[in-house]
């Protein structure tokens, strides 16, 4: 499903990710670790295609394709997904106006029929209420005046509603408390399927406990530096990433 | 008149960058070039008007050629040469019709073009459409319903004509003959508009629309509009426009009065969509235009929302003057300039009576080259005590060539006002964008949709159907103007 070869890439003529080599097959659950600034959330925004970040070499296949020759968007309707660390505000644009109006575009973009006001909003409030996501914050415009938590909810929801093929999770499980953690983590389990694939980015050992990943990368100055089962995650919490990024070096 | 080859070749390649851009191919009767007496009397007699209508232009004339042209306003253009245009045209196969079967199918089909469902309105929405094409009106409808209500809604030519006591009584009340040079302007050479008169009590029984044209080449549009609100009443009336594509600048320069008697009140709502000119500023219409309401009356209120998308220039300042107790004045705007458009915009709301209160929420948005400047005066005077004024101002920059400017006077000479004045100035942000194509939505459309959001509160205050087709219009008029 997606296969990263050597990747380098930059931003503003900096090098972050130096020769990054990873790939997952459908239906695998991979979490991405390591320490602040390494590199992570800038894989997530090459893989999403953000304006700026530029692959300078290697390659990234997503079902055979070169995923970075297409268009951001595109890579979104073909099922390319971001849950971002940061979700961003859009004043004035209501969250239900703007789920309609991005699923429409996906389907546009694949050729499907568009969804009409009610059926959006029937396809909506079926998803939203095993994550807790109100009606109320629904009609208020997005994200703006959300808390944290309710951002990541959020987010999550839009990944059941986009049924997406690659779903990038980056560091939803921050600032979640224990009981968001888990209703997020069961909202991303249900979406486990055969046909899917997820990257997790986590500093924590914690959310892999609920969402239990199949195989953990660890990511440091820009290239994996130690791969492996969900024990790895222990190993770090135990240890540190000191430990292990030393031994790499 | 036929359009010109090269223009109907130059629309076919514009495509549907600006889709209202044609001219009809229809006969025209016109005024000789120029502005002299001469024109004042040709007009004034074209229209079959009494002696007293030909009295009032000649004397707005005289004042007008010793008046000069305002230059305080943040726009530039070429000089205009008043001798080299045309001050009256009228399609020459329009005497006065009764039904539409007897519209010159040439001018049905312009309003099928232009996206008026002329037919499908009047079935559907039960909005009255008085539509003018250029300066003579050609096709009045709903007329029974209104003057069943007692509502008056016709062309002010027939107003003139037909109800001369109450034109006497409100014309140029509101805007002098002498208030400003493009006002006065107009006094002398005013082709036609619309007259509106709302009976005590009454609450008009529909929206009123007019739908504004211009076609015919170098002809300067000088449309006159007045309102009047008896005591008690209600109107809402709203104005779109469009006009085609050509290389000339043309000269536009209306005025608008609202009289609103006591406990009356009044909405006017304007989506307006003329030729900006081209990429590179060529063409586009010059837009001057008096619009002002006088909340006359105690307890009464003038609403003026107004989206503004066209035009090369607009110099537009729709203003209140509060002069009955408890009067409100509100003003809801969105003025888009792309491309090398200027727009000066704004308001004035005078406070004359106690416990006046305005409210004044301006969208401002720029890209490309364009510049585009709020002026706004909030007055209290003296014996306004305990007025009340709100006003915010924001502004939108898309790229980095575009400029925005908020030019707030107030002035307040009672210690019992409050004022309150918030103005921010934003960016379309980077990171909004990478969120809407992540999700899928294409960057002319996630565009759309942030301007959209920016624009909420003022979209809100448009009547449903033209809130639809404003909000289309904002997309379309900041096409291409990201990345
Ligand atoms: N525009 C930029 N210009 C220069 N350096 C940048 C830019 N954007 C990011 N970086 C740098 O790239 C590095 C990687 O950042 P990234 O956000 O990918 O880290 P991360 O692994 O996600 O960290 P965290 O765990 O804190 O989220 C950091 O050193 C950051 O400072
Ligand atoms: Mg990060």
């Amino acid at each position: 499903m997606l296969e990263i070869k050597d990747l380098h890439a930059a931003v503003d003529g900096k090098e972050i990710l130096k020769g990054l080599t990873l790939s997952i097959e459908p239906g695998q659950v991979h979490a991405i670790m390591g320490p602040n600034g390494s590199g992570k959330s800038t894989l997530s925004y090459v893989l999403a295609g953000r304006a700026g970040y530029e692959v300078t070499s290697g390659s990234i296949l997503y079902n055979g394709r070169d995923l970075v020759a297409m268009p951001t968007e595109e890579r979104a309707a073909q099922g390319v997904f971001l849950a971002m660390q940061y979700p961003v505000e859009i004043p004035g644009v209501t969250t239900l106006t703007f789920l309609k109006t991005a699923l429409n575009a996906q389907r546009r973009a694949r050729g499907e029929k568009e969804l009409d006001a009610m059926s959006v909003l029937k396809l909506v409030r079926g998803k939203a209420a095993t994550l807790k996501v109100t009606e109320e914050m629904l009609k208020r415009a997005l994200n703006v005046g959300f808390s944290g938590g309710e951002k990541k909810r959020l987010e999550i929801l839009q990944m059941a509603l986009f049924e997406p093929k690659l779903a990038i999770l980056d560091e939803t499980d921050s600032g979640l408390d224990i009981d968001a953690l888990k209703l997020v983590a069961e909202g991303v389990n249900a979406q486990r399927s055969p046909e899917r694939a997820m990257l997790v980015i986590t500093h924590y050992q914690r959310l892999l406990d609920y969402i239990v990943p199949d195989r953990i990368h660890v990511l440091a100055r820009g290239r994996i530096v130690a791969e492996g089962g969900k024990e790895l995650a222990h190993e770090l919490e135990a240890k540190g990433y000191e430990h292990i990024v030393g031994k790499a070096a | 008149m036929s359009a010109a080859p090269e223009t109907k070749k130059q629309v076919a390649e514009i495509g549907d960058k600006y889709k209202y851009g044609f001219v009809t191919d229809i006969e025209m009767e016109r005024a000789p070039k120029g502005l002299n007496e001469d024109t004042v009397r040709y007009i004034s007699a074209k229209k079959s008007e009494p002696d007293w209508m030909l009295e009032w232009r000649l004397g707005a004339f005289a004042r007008w050629k010793e008046m000069r042209e305002p230059n305080w306003a943040r726009v530039h253009y070429q000089k205009i040469d008043y001798q080299n245009a045309y001050y009256y045209a009228a399609p020459k196969s329009t005497p006065k019709k009764q039904s539409l079967d007897e519209v010159d199918p040439k001018l049905l089909e312009t309003y099928k073009k232009l996206g008026i469902p002329l037919h499908e309105q009047m079935a559907l929405a039960g909005v009255a459409v008085d539509a003018v094409f250029d300066s003579v009106s050609v096709a009045t409808t709903f007329k029974e319903k209104l003057n069943e209500a007692g509502v008056i809604f016709c062309p002010i030519s027939e107003a003139i004509r037909d109800y001369p006591d109450l034109v006497k009584k409100y014309l140029g009340t509101v805007v002098p003959v002498t208030d400003n040079f493009f006002a006065t302007l107009n006094s002398a050479v005013f082709s036609d508009g619309t007259f509106v008169y709302v009976p005590k009590g009454v609450r008009c029984p529909m929206e009123l629309s007019t739908y504004f044209r211009i076609n015919a080449s170098e002809t300067g549009q000088f449309e006159r509009t007045l309102i009047v609100a008896d005591e008690g009443s209600y109107v809402s009336y709203l104005e779109g426009c469009t006009a085609p594509k050509r290389d000339e600048n043309q000269l536009h320069a209306a005025v608008v009065e609202l009289v609103a008697l006591a406990d009356a009140e009044i909405k006017y709502s304007t989506v307006q969509n003329w030729y900006p000119g081209d990429e590179e500023g060529k063409g586009g219409i010059y837009n001057f235009v008096t619009k002002r309401g006088d909340c006359r009356g105690h307890r009464s209120k003038i609403s003026w929302t107004q989206v503004e998308t066209g035009s090369a220039i607009t110099w537009k300042y729709p203003s209140c003057i509060l002069r009955g107790d408890d009067t409100v004045g509100e003003f809801y705007s969105i003025a888009i300039a792309n491309n090398y458009q200027q727009a000066d915009t704004g308001t004035k709301m005078i406070h004359l009576g106690k416990n006046t209160r305005s409210r004044i929420i301006s969208k401002g948005i720029s890209a490309g080259k364009a510049q585009n400047t709020y002026r706004g005066l909030v007055s209290v005077h003296p014996k306004a005590a305990s007025a009340r004024n709100y006003t915010q101002c924001d502004s939108l920059l898309i790229g980095g060539k575009c400029g925005a400017h908020t030019v707030p006077y107030i002035e307040s000479r009672n210690p019992t006002a409050r004022i309150e004045h918030e103005a921010t100035t934003s960016k379309i942000a980077e990171d909004q964008l990478f969120y809407c194509l992540q999700r899928g939505i294409p960057q002319d459309e996630a565009v759309s949709l942030i301007v959209n959001g920016f624009c909420r509160e003022v979209l809100q205050q448009l009547p449903m159907e033209f809130a639809v087709e404003a909000q289309k219009l904002v997309g379309i008029s900041l096409e291409g103007s990201v990345g």
